[in-house]
């Protein structure tokens, strides 16, 4: 059970190889968490297991790896979601941390690419999250950590599929929260700016990049204090406002 | 005609607002709706709830079912000879006052509000401003009905089944639900307090003042302003207070000694910000301490006025704002006065400001397994769950506590480490036996049960 200054007692990390949930998960067990899940792709398996590894070395009881595929069928995540609910009873929170950015270009040129990154992002995580909402609901506490993105606030040029999978995920979520109020259970949705981190290994920072570590904050201190949406850097969310009322004809124009 | 407990699924908190969880709550209509209840209940178990006025999360259940006790409420019977009472777990100690004062009895323990249920007083073996006199509630509780997963207990007393009475007392509700209970009141000429206040500068002198002056009188209590430091530490105000005996009454209340009423005048609603912070706390604190009188004043007062100041404030909880608060209350044996001073300093310094700081001497403890007074001092503390900081301070604090063999408040509590908890409470494992026989498949559950591994 979480407590009334956020701490919390287990975790369960889709997407356990990515650098945010790595520094989320050793972060909430800085504060005291005990137990942690970390699903990982077949393939991410050995970097779920090193950050499980650092996860016990930073006091965690239990930190295991567990196998999912965010491209597997309905069903499958059903049973995903029950077996690991099952074998290791109420999770306070659930990170949904797994995500993937395209290259523009590419899904420009080939529609294939882009839907595989919408599936991956956005139904993927759809047919993830119903389940695990419902599972929350039943248990009457937890929160689902949602990654959403600066970039569904507006669509850009430069990575427009990858805003419009996480535009689409972000109104899931934020449709979720109101159907969960009175439940217990709790959506909080990530808008982070840009992030340094594998995912974005290679690109140029943008103007007020955070690291991992800085997003892994942001979030354990909103599940702490029951937040909806948080942003990352919080300075994000005013600087995106003023993007979002920009006129197009100039919006269009920016090197963004 | 059977009759069927309405039951809907809600979030609910604790009076700290912290953490709500959702459960199916049952609103009983009928006493035998309770059985009925505690017999459908799933893997996720149940458990009471009365008032809800503990601070964390001792009467929720998180996807389980919530039985809401309020419903029934009836006195049974009363013996105004000899001031034996008997009436529903569900009835609350606001109600029981309106009830028995104008027959001259009195409640024998109330705690700091009136809104709390007699089922809950002896889940949390509640005390009061008198403890260092008469004990807390369970000492005064003459017997009490228990539903135990694994039976009904019906008169239950500490003289004819020890085990399960000790158990109950300060067990959080989870050995079962308890319907109805038998209480010794205690006669009282009026319904008026005479209350000296004192004016003391210095925490170590107000110690010492409460040292070598509580044991003359009934109800005794300390406030003190937790933001003042250094020669000020602890600046505080001592207040005593006796029954008014008729006699001492002036003579326009004398017709009617016995008229009590405990209105409830101002409502606070829904904040979206919180509006206690360290300066509303320092100007509070300080106005506080300035109004009170410079020199030793015995005055008469009402019977609300003197308890329940807030009570007459209703969902004062919500000045906190949507983040809550938590109250934090240890108690630690007499000798480690300088856990208490370190305690006021450290959560002084670190800044966590509180507008109700309550110091008190505790009398003996009793044979509850999980009660929590014990002869000691014990402090109080209302403080904001936004203070920066406040989880590191408190964990701190509780290893203090813990090394002067003192221990924190399952009522109050809203986030002790459960080894920590265990480690307070060397009663813990008998308590777990006992309750394994009344509650052989764990239906008695509550978050709070959940969060400390208690079950």
């Amino acid at each position: 059970m979480q407590d009334a200054l956020g701490k919390v007692d287990s975790l369960l990390v889709l997407g356990g190889a990515s650098d945010i949930a790595r520094a989320t998960a050793l972060a909430f067990v800085e504060r005291g968490a005990r137990v942690v899940v970390l699903a990982a792709l077949e393939s991410d398996k050995a970097a779920a297991e090193e950050n499980a590894a650092a996860l016990r070395a930073a006091g965690a009881a239990t930190a295991e790896v567990v196998g999912f595929d965010a491209w597997a069928d309905p069903d499958e995540h059903q049973r995903f979601v029950d077996g690991v609910f099952g074998h290791y009873g109420d999770f306070d929170v659930v990170h949904l941390a797994w995500g993937v950015l395209g290259d523009q270009d590419r899904n420009s040129r080939d529609a294939r690419a882009a839907l595989a990154e919408l599936r991956t992002n956005l139904t993927g995580a759809v047919s993830l999250l119903m389940p695990i909402a419902n599972r929350l609901e039943q248990q009457g506490h937890g929160t689902a950590v949602v990654m959403s993105s600066a970039a569904a606030e507006r669509p850009r040029r430069s990575n427009f599929v990858y805003g419009a999978s996480k535009v689409g995920l972000d109104y899931v979520a934020q449709g979720l929260q109101d159907r969960l109020q009175g439940t217990g259970a709790r959506v909080l949705i990530v808008r982070p700016g840009f992030v340094k981190t594998k995912m974005t290994a290679g690109m140029a920072a943008a103007p007020l990049a955070v690291d991992a570590g800085d997003v892994a904050r942001i979030i354990v201190e909103g599940v702490a204090t029951g937040k909806e949406i948080v942003w990352a850097p919080p300075l994000f969310r005013w600087v995106m406002s003023g993007l979002r009322h920009m006129p197009r004809a100039v919006f269009r124009r920016l090197p963004i | 005609m059977s009759s069927e407990a309405a039951s809907r699924r809600r979030a609910l908190s604790g009076w700290g607002r912290t953490v709500p969880t959702g459960a199916d709550v049952v609103l009983p209509a009928v006493g035998d709706d309770v059985s009925r209840a505690l017999a459908a209940a799933g893997p996720r178990g149940i458990i009471a709830r009365g008032l809800g006025r503990s601070y964390g999360d001792a009467a929720q259940n998180a996807g389980g079912a919530v039985v809401d006790m309020t419903s029934l409420d009836c006195a049974v019977a009363a013996d105004w000879e000899t001031g034996v009472v008997e009436v529903d777990a569900g009835l609350g100690l606001d109600k029981l006052m309106e009830l028995v004062i104008p027959h001259g009895w009195f409640p024998p323990v109330l705690p700091g509000t009136r809104n709390v249920t007699v089922g809950g007083a002896i889940a949390a073996d509640i005390h009061g401003k008198n403890h260092h006199v008469d004990g807390s509630f369970c000492d005064h509780v003459v017997s009490f009905d228990l539903l135990a997963p694994s039976g009904t207990y019906t008169g239950v007393s500490a003289a004819t089944n020890p085990e399960v009475f000790w158990a109950t007392a300060g067990g959080m509700g989870l050995t079962g639900i308890v319907t109805r209970a038998v209480l010794q009141l205690v006669p009282v000429e009026t319904a008026y307090m005479t209350v000296a206040t004192r004016r003391i500068p210095h925490l170590d002198e107000l110690m010492e003042t409460m040292e070598a002056t509580d044991a003359g009188h009934r109800y005794a209590v300390a406030w003190f302003d937790s933001l003042a430091t250094g020669a000020n530490l602890g600046r505080g105000i001592l207040m005593h207070a006796e029954h008014t005996r008729l006699d001492d009454l002036e003579p326009a209340r004398r017709h009617e000694p016995l008229d009590y009423s405990a209105p409830e005048r101002v409502q606070v609603p829904p904040l979206p910000v919180g509006v206690v912070n360290r300066f509303s706390i320092g100007a509070f604190n300080w106005a506080w301490y300035t109004k009170s009188p410079r020199n030793p004043r015995t005055a008469v007062e009402s019977v609300p006025a003197y308890f329940h100041p807030l009570d007459g404030v209703t969902d004062w909880n919500r000045l906190y704002g949507p983040r809550g608060f938590l109250q934090y209350q240890f108690v630690v044996p007499f000798g480690a006065e300088a856990t208490v001073r370190y305690a006021v300093e450290r959560l002084a310094h670190g800044g966590a400001a509180s507008p109700v700081t309550v110091l008190k001497r505790f009398g003996r403890a009793n044979a509850g397994m999980l009660s929590f007074p014990m002869e000691g001092w014990t402090l109080t503390l209302d403080i904001p769950t936004r203070t920066r900081g406040l989880a590191a301070m408190l964990d701190e604090l509780d290893q203090h506590v813990l090394a002067a063999g003192g221990r924190i408040y399952l009522a109050k509590d809203s986030r002790v480490d459960p080894d920590v908890f265990a480690a307070m409470y060397p009663e813990l494992d008998r308590w777990r036996e006992v309750r394994a026989k009344l509650d052989p498949d764990g239906v008695m559950r509550s978050d709070l049960a959940r969060r400390l591994r208690l079950v």
